[in-house]
């Protein structure tokens, strides 16, 4: 994994406001890589210093031996798909697509090629001529795609390009644009606040939370193995289990199970699908009985709320016919590897 | 919806304030302007010698001809000095952006005739440019050729009109997204790439707004070149009042006036289609 992107503690202040706190990240040649993070956690931030529409206060980008954040915007290698799209109202499709090849004095020829294999590519030859206020959302997208990656970017930075569109075109953009990312091979920082669309396309998710970086990991490992109480409870859903560990113990309420960890408070995240019924007694899991509070069906799975009789709760992801019905008494299992224990800002 | 009774409330009032003050007194003008004076009276003799007076004597088309070269400057100098205010004002003035908006709305609340006063005394004979350019020894004697001239006229107007050309501009250039300007840098244009290619032509239809209401408006002024024009810097509006007035040839003034009505409807004809034609939202 060469690295084209590096990110060195880069901060940025806005008045008194920091934004984003001493960010550290390698973006590799031809990855996906998402900065995930609900609003205000300074994701759109990173991406425009990245892009040179922000000066970072402190800290350094570097790409292949270059120092990015002493260029203006317009002589980084880099292209942005915006947020809104941001087509010149004025252009033709094709005139936006060839704006940059235009700019950069690319021959008339090769723009004519250059910018009609890449409407091709997004399929929107047959609107060449249109204006975009006479095309559609899902169609503006395409063509901001288009604009960006004629220019054969090293980077190409998007801006939350698919939160405007409606939720199948959404899904069906998801599955293109990764499929286009992989075609053309150039690395993609794309930026959301929608885990589940951080989950389908990335190769790697970097979580920010307050202009902190929290975690940077496969959406596998940042799934399985998240690192802060904060990225298991964003990313799917878990049980935040905070207790405390004594001599090679873990304890949470009544329940306790060894674990190889240092002494003191503790959080462990379990996952919801990890918790299941209790098979037989005595072996190595811990056990507990809890009655069910509430049930949510899901399609394939189905989500169970039960209480313990100390308080605790958990949420237990179901598979298959749903036995569990409100009020009925359950005993429950999960297996102490599957407790995964998380820094907590509580529990410390 | 709305009964029969409110529609016609609120619709007649306006149509006939309408047909009462302006249509009217048009076909007023329209018929004085074929009819005829003799012997100090007014006519009704049908005749076109108004409109041939207009288009044969040269007194009348040389001053429509010098009134519309006075416009047109006024309109070209209101535009050199209002575009790059109001780029400046929309682009660059942050946090101060209201106060220099103010600033340029300011004197459109000071009388008309107090700014063309003030020109007067800074160009006339012993005026406060003279006094300076003698002062510093420019020139020995006063330059008499500053007041009462076309010069004086173009300056004047240029100074009272070109808050009319920085409004509509501003207005335009603050409805530019700002990501598209983004969007160009981010595309590789410089930022004078990004002004030529993305702001001036997103502006235009603010600049033929603006341009527009110079140029109408300079054409049919008669105060400023009546306190500063002199005889060489008379347009045609001066010829109009005096024809309604001393002159008392009112059908010859009709005529003229007609004329120019005709000239500023479809100028605004056209600078419409251009604004629709360049407008894109």
């Amino acid at each position: 994994m060469t690295s084209l992107l590096s990110i060195r503690n880069i901060a940025k202040s806005f008045g008194k406001t920091r934004v984003l706190r001493d960010i550290s990240l390698e973006v590799a040649e031809g990855e996906f890589l998402t900065i995930l993070g609900e609003s205000g956690s300074g994701k759109t931030t990173l991406l425009r210093v990245i892009a040179g529409f922000e000066q970072a206060t402190s800290g350094e980008l570097w790409m292949g031996g270059e120092r990015l954040d002493a260029l203006p915007p317009y002589k980084r290698p880099v292209n942005t798909v915006f947020q809104h799209y941001a087509l010149f109202p004025h252009l033709t499709i094709g005139d936006n697509v060839g704006y940059g090849l235009r700019i950069g004095g690319v021959s008339k020829g090769e723009t004519t090629t250059r910018v009609n294999a890449a409407l091709a590519m997004v399929k929107m030859t047959a609107h060449a001529e249109k204006k975009p206020s006479k095309i559609s959302g899902g169609q503006q997208q395409r063509v901001a795609l288009a604009r960006a990656l004629v220019n054969r970017p090293k980077l190409l930075l998007l801006d939350e390009p698919l939160s405007a569109l409606d939720a199948n075109l959404r899904r069906q953009m998801q599955i293109e644009l990764k499929a286009l990312q992989r075609e053309v091979g150039i690395a993609f920082v794309f930026i959301t606040h929608d885990q589940e669309e951080a989950m389908v396309m990335s190769d790697r998710i970097a979580l920010l939370k307050g202009g902190r970086l929290e975690q940077i990991a496969t959406p596998r490992e940042i799934y399985s193995r998240p690192a802060t109480s904060y990225v298991a409870q964003f990313i799917g859903h878990t049980n935040l289990l905070r207790g405390s560990v004594a001599n090679g113990i873990a304890r949470c309420g009544s329940l306790t199970w060894p674990v190889q960890a240092a002494d003191g408070p503790t959080a462990f995240s379990v996952r919801p699908e990890n918790v299941r019924l209790a098979v037989g007694a005595g072996n190595a899991a811990v056990q507990f009985e809890g009655r069910v509070q509430h049930q949510a069906f899901h399609g394939a799975t189905e989500m169970v709320r039960v209480e313990c009789a100390d308080g605790l709760v958990f949420l237990i992801r179901m598979t298959g016919a749903g036995g569990a019905k409100v009020g009925d008494s359950l005993r429950l299992e999960f297996s102490p590897q599957e407790a995964v224990a998380v820094r907590d800002a509580e529990a410390a | 919806m709305f009964s029969r009774a409110y529609k016609a409330a609120v619709t007649i009032p306006p149509l006939a304030w309408v047909t009462l003050f302006l249509l009217v007194p048009y076909l007023l003008m329209f018929c004085y302007s074929f009819w005829a004076v003799a012997s100090g009276n007014v006519v009704h003799q049908w005749n076109l010698g108004n409109y041939q007076d207009l288009l044969t004597k040269d007194v009348y088309r040389q001053t429509l001809l010098r009134s519309l070269w006075i416009a047109a400057r006024v309109t070209a100098f209101a535009l050199l000095l209002g575009y790059p205010l109001a780029y400046f004002l929309s682009f660059y003035a942050g946090a101060r952006k209201d106060l220099f908006y103010q600033l340029v709305i300011i004197p459109l609340w000071v009388s008309y005739l107090v700014r063309a006063y003030a020109w007067k005394t800074i160009l006339g004979t012993d005026g406060v440019l003279n006094t300076l350019l003698q002062f510093f020894h420019i020139t020995q004697h006063p330059v008499d050729s500053l007041l009462y001239s076309p010069f004086a006229v173009v300056l004047t107007l240029t100074h009272i009109y070109t808050p009319f050309v920085v409004l509509p501009i501003y207005a335009a250039m603050e409805h530019i997204p700002r990501n598209l300007v983004e969007a160009s840098h981010d595309l590789g244009a410089s930022p004078i790439q990004t002004f030529w290619q993305v702001i001036f032509p997103l502006s235009a239809p603010g600049m033929i707004a603006g341009a527009t209401f110079a140029f109408v408006l300079s054409l049919g002024d008669f105060l400023a070149p009546q306190l500063l024009g002199g005889p060489s810097g008379i347009m045609i509006s001066n010829i109009v009042v005096s024809l309604f007035g001393a002159a008392y040839n009112w059908p010859l003034g009709a005529a003229i006036s007609f004329c120019i009505l005709v000239l500023v409807v479809s100028l605004l004809a056209l600078a419409e289609r251009l604004e629709k034609k360049w407008s894109y939202s």
